[in-house]
This record gives C-alpha cells, structure tokens and sequence, in this order.
C-alpha cells in the first residue's frame, strides 16, 4: 500500500501555466514598462549624464551601465514576482487548494519560482534589446551572462517566495524591496564603477552583496569587473544557497502556511 | 476494512493557545452522507481541515482509504475534494482556466470532456469563459464545487455548502450530492441547515467545544432521542392548568387554547391515555388533536445545551 509515490509533474505545469498566463494577461505592464523604463534610464543616464562622463574602464558610460540595468530590473521583478505569486493566494485564501493537494514542497517552489524566474529572465532580456536600439553592445562570455541572468532571476525569485510567505500584509511585502533591495542594488554599482568610490565607501561597498552580482554580470558582457569573478560567482552561489535553506526550514516548519 | 477515513485521537491546539479540538475519534464508512453538526466554533472546519492537510494537527493520527495524511500524502490527498466554508477563488481566471487547473494541481491527466461534464451538471458551462470575479455569489459556490469534483474524488468535503444559497440551488446540490453518492463516493458535510441533515445523511455525528459527543446512525437517533409532542385544540380557552393535572408536563398557550404535551417516545407508558382520561375528568374538551416528533434541530440544541 504504501507505494514509492510518484511526482506530481502536472501540478508542477499546472500552477506554471498559470503563472506565466497572469504574466501575458498583464502583458502591457510585463513587457512595455521595462521597455519605457529602460529608454528612460538611457535618455537620462546614457545622454545626459553619459555625455559628461564618457567611459569607465574604457567602456562607453552607455554600454557600461546595460548589466546593472538589466540586474536592477532582474532584481526587483524577480522579487515582486515571486512573493506576489505566493501572498495573493494567501491573502484571498485560494492557497487552501495548493495545500490540500498531493504537491510536495520541492514542486511547489520549483513551479512558483521557475515561473518567476522565466518571467524576469524574458524581462532581462527585452531590457537588453531595447538596449542594443541606443548603445553598442559586445558580450564576451555569453554563457557566463546567461549563467548570472539565470542564477540571479532563481536566486531572487525564491528570495522574493520568502518574502511573500513572511509577509502578513501588503506593507510587508513592499517592505524588504523598498527598503533593503532597492537602496542595495542602487549602490551596488548599477550606475558606476565602485573603484570611483573614495576609499572608505569602497570598503563598505563590498558589504553590499549586489555588487558582486553586478560586477560579474558587467564582466560577462565586457571582460572588466569591479570584483574578481570567482567571488562574483562564489556570494551569488552562497546567497542561493542561504535562500534554499530557509525555504527548506519554512517547509519543514509549515511555517505561515500550515497553521 | 470498511472505513473509508479513520480519524484516531486528533487534538489540536492553534498558535494562540486555543484548543480546537480536544481528542476527536471518528471513522467515517465508505459510501455514507456524513453530517457533522456543530455550532459556530464547535471546530468543524477545524478537523476537515486538517485532513485535507490545509491545518496541522497537534497530534492523533489519521487515514484516508489506509493512507496516512503525513506519511502517504499523496495517495491520502487525492482522493479528496474539499468544498471550503469562504468563498476562495483567485477572482482573475476563467471558470474554465481554474477548473482545469484544479484537475492539473491533483495530478490528473487532461479531460476536456470530464470537465465540460461537471460544468455542465453545475449549469456552469455558459459561463465557462467568465471571470471569477463576474459571478454571482451562488455561482462562486458552484465554481468551489466544480473545482473539488474536477479530479474526481472518492471523498468529498462539503463545509456549509448552503450557506448563502438559495431554495432551487439548494435543491439541486443535494440531488447532485445523491448523485455523487450513487457513483460511491463519501461524502462529509457540515451544515447549520439541521433539516438538510435530516433529509440526507445516513449518520450525523455532533460536535461541540472541539469534542465529539455523539455519533448515531441518523434514524436511531431520531428514535432514540425523540421526543413526541402531542397539540391539543381547546373548545373553550383555559385560564390555569388545573391541579388535577399537574403531573403531567403541560404546557398552556397564550390565550389558554391550546395545551402542548411533550413526552418521551421510547417510554412504555407515555401516558397519553391517561392524560385524555384526567382531560375528561376535568371537563376539558377538545376540538383537535396531533402529534409530531421533534426534529433533529430540537435533538441537537438540547444535546449541545446539556453539555456543561
Ligand atoms: N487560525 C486560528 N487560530 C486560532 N484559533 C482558531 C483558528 N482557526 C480557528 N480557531 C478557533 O477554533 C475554534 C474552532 O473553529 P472552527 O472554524 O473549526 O469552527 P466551526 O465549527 O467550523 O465553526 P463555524 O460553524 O462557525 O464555521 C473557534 O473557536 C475558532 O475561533
Ligand atoms: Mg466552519
């Protein structure tokens, strides 16, 4: 009787169609508000200011600040998607469905994040082509960019799943990306190059994990970073990795889900 | 093995130091309506709650069809359909998008016609491209229903499934509970309707204060506790219960035209004969006369009222 059981991959699809079909329901706001922002970002970052400040390590101040805008965006989407996908069912109390039905854990996080991370990555990547309308672009390690893009979106989404089981309330779930993710990606060297920092800031920088997720993925596309690659990679992988182990209590636990 | 759920020393205390449930032991028999009366709070929603795997117990254990709920989720969880209390759906999807979701979310291959069907017997297919958030609050009702027999359960939980609905819908859910119950399936609800309970379960089991204090096999129930009222229509208005008759349990209408005897039925001398005798010895005559048993309703309020 009691059978190995086996997964439930439908569920797994089920709840990801669903997911990505709010994405194209929304579709305005999924796809032309990156691309109006962007265009923003590049007429006032890239031409007002990017005409002052020419290059940064021999990059043009246009092209230098693609990785950090696509990361700034990849970011905050990947947050907001994830912890809105798993607060409104909680919120409206639909998640009685997901609770009582033969998912495990695992399937739950993978369908909700994956289709989390799909939408920030299709997000990043509609970010980079209207990037290439105003800027030459190059990049030198296009699987290392995927790679970050990839890594990123999964590592926040589930940061963002977090968030949404934490939180109690809309203010709540605004809270860690307004006040933590935003100021930190800000100065986590979107816009500039830390080394133009003075000395003490350049320290305090290197406390700010987004730095080192930035300057990884700016070193994929142009071979120059603010921070060696290896640690770039090594404090995305350490954060992923802290993400999964809270999750992984929250599940044990039932923690905010199961009373 | 002829239960289809097993339910053995269920406590459950919440976060705030409530106890919801103090020990519950119930099985529930395959095939059979199962109505489980309470009043508010008495802990209904609790314990299905908690074997559909929504509410954590805090201990005791639990099987469905010789599943564990922790252990065996899996197997245990599909074969439940859950019908909750609120009115719960994500307002932004189809009726058409959620009810397949559902049958996806329990792990069941595609059927477009299975769903057509159960749109259909819910009169929900005309509006199968609606949103949610465009249906009546009876409609909402039957999209909760209509999601729960999706993936085909052999077990279905009904938590108030008639609140807030009205006589013709009623109607039809209960012949549609009949239905379902012909196909095999078990079926569990909570109602606050007593008459509904009355007219559909096979056994009705009383909660109250998080405890069980009775499950019965509704027509024993009803023999068992009932009592009898016996109406009686004065020729001319009293004014007092004459002493004569004080031995009996009288009661005397407003305006004195009516006497209400209420007696137990199971008793060998219910002294109905002797009380139409003491009546004419008195002089009191009467125009008409009737009987009936008391419902489940007035069994229930006295049940759950002599609880301490
Ligand atoms: N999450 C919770 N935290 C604390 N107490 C709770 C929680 N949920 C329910 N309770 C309490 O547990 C008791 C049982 O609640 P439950 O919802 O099971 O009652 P019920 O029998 O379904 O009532 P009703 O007929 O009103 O639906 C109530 O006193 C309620 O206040
Ligand atoms: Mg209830």
């Amino acid at each position: 009787m009691n059978l190995p059981a086996a997964p439930n991959f439908r569920a797994v699809w089920a709840i990801y169609r669903v997911e990505m079909a709010r994405a194209f329901r929304t579709v305005l706001q999924s796809i032309i508000s990156p691309v109006i922002s962007t265009s923003l970002y590049f007429v006032v970052f890239g031409s007002a200011i990017g005409s002052r400040i020419n290059e940064i390590d021999g990059i043009a101040y246009g092209a230098f600040i693609v990785p950090g805008l696509m990361m700034l965006s990849l970011l905050t989407q990947s947050i907001s998607n994830a912890s809105f996908a798993i607060y409104f069912p909680k919120f409206v109390g639909s998640i009685y469905e997901l609770l009582s039905a033969p998912v495990s854990y695992l399937e739950i996080i993978i369908a909700y994040v994956g289709g989390a991370a799909t939408k920030s990555i299709m997000l990043g990547l509609i970010i980079l082509a209207t990037a290439a309308l105003f800027v030459p672009l190059r990049i030198e390690h296009p699987f290392w960019m995927i790679a970050f893009l990839v890594l990123t979106a999964v590592t926040f989404s589930l940061f963002g799943f977090i968030i949404g089981i934490w939180a109690k309330t809309f203010e709540q779930l605004q809270l860690v990306p307004l006040l933590i993710v935003t100021p930190l990606t800000f100065l986590g060297g979107s816009f500039y190059s830390i080394h133009m920092l003075p000395g003490i800031w350049k320290t305090i920088t290197l406390f700010n994990p987004v730095v080192y997720l930035i300057s990884g993925f700016r070193w994929s596309f142009y071979g120059k970073a603010d921070v060696s690659v290896g640690v770039s990679l090594g404090m995305t992988l350490v954060f992923l990795a802290i993400c999964i182990a809270i999750v992984a209590w929250i599940f044990k636990t039932g923690y905010r889900l199961r009373n | 093995m002829s239960s289809i759920i097993s339910i053995s020393g269920v406590t459950k205390t919440y976060a705030t130091g409530f106890k919801a449930l103090k020990e519950i032991n119930l099985d529930i028999e395959r095939g059979e309506i199962f109505a489980l009366l309470g009043p508010n709070g008495a802990g209904k929603t609790t314990l299905i709650s908690i074997v559909c795997g929504i509410v954590n117990r805090s201990s005791g254990s639990v099987t469905v069809d010789g599943h564990d709920i922790s252990r065996d989720y899996r197997a245990a969880r599909s074969l439940i359909g859950l019908v909750p209390q609120e009115l719960t759906i994500d307002a932004f999807e189809t009726v058409w998008a959620t009810v397949n979701y559902s049958r996806g979310l329990f792990g069941k291959a595609p059927n477009k016609d299975f769903v057509e069907k159960v749109l259909r017997d819910l009169s929900l297919w005309e509006k199968k491209d609606s949103k949610a958030i465009t249906l009546s609050g009876g409609m909402k009702r039957r999209l909760m229903i209509a999601k729960a027999l999706s993936h085909e359960p052999r077990v279905l939980f009904l938590d108030e499934p008639t609140a807030g609905v009205d006589v013709e819908l009623r109607q039809d859910m209960w012949a549609m509970v009949r239905r379902l119950r012909e196909d095999g399936v078990t079926i569990i609800l909570t109602t606050h309707y007593i008459e509904e309970a009355e007219a559909m379960a096979d056994r009705v089991g009383v909660i109250n204060k998080g405890e069980i204090i009775l499950v019965e096999d509704k027509a024993e129930l009803m023999r068992k506790l009932g009592r009898k009222q016996m109406r009686l229509e004065l020729r001319a208005p009293l004014a007092a219960i004459p002493d004569g008759l004080s031995r009996y349990a009288l009661e005397l209408s407003e305006g004195g035209n009516e006497l209400t005897y209420t007696y137990d039925n199971q008793s060998d001398r219910p002294g109905v004969a002797s009380l139409i005798r003491d009546l004419e010895a008195a002089g009191i005559q009467f125009r008409d006369l009737d009987t009936k048993n008391s419902s489940l309703e007035e069994i229930f309020v006295n049940l759950v009222r002599q609880e301490p």
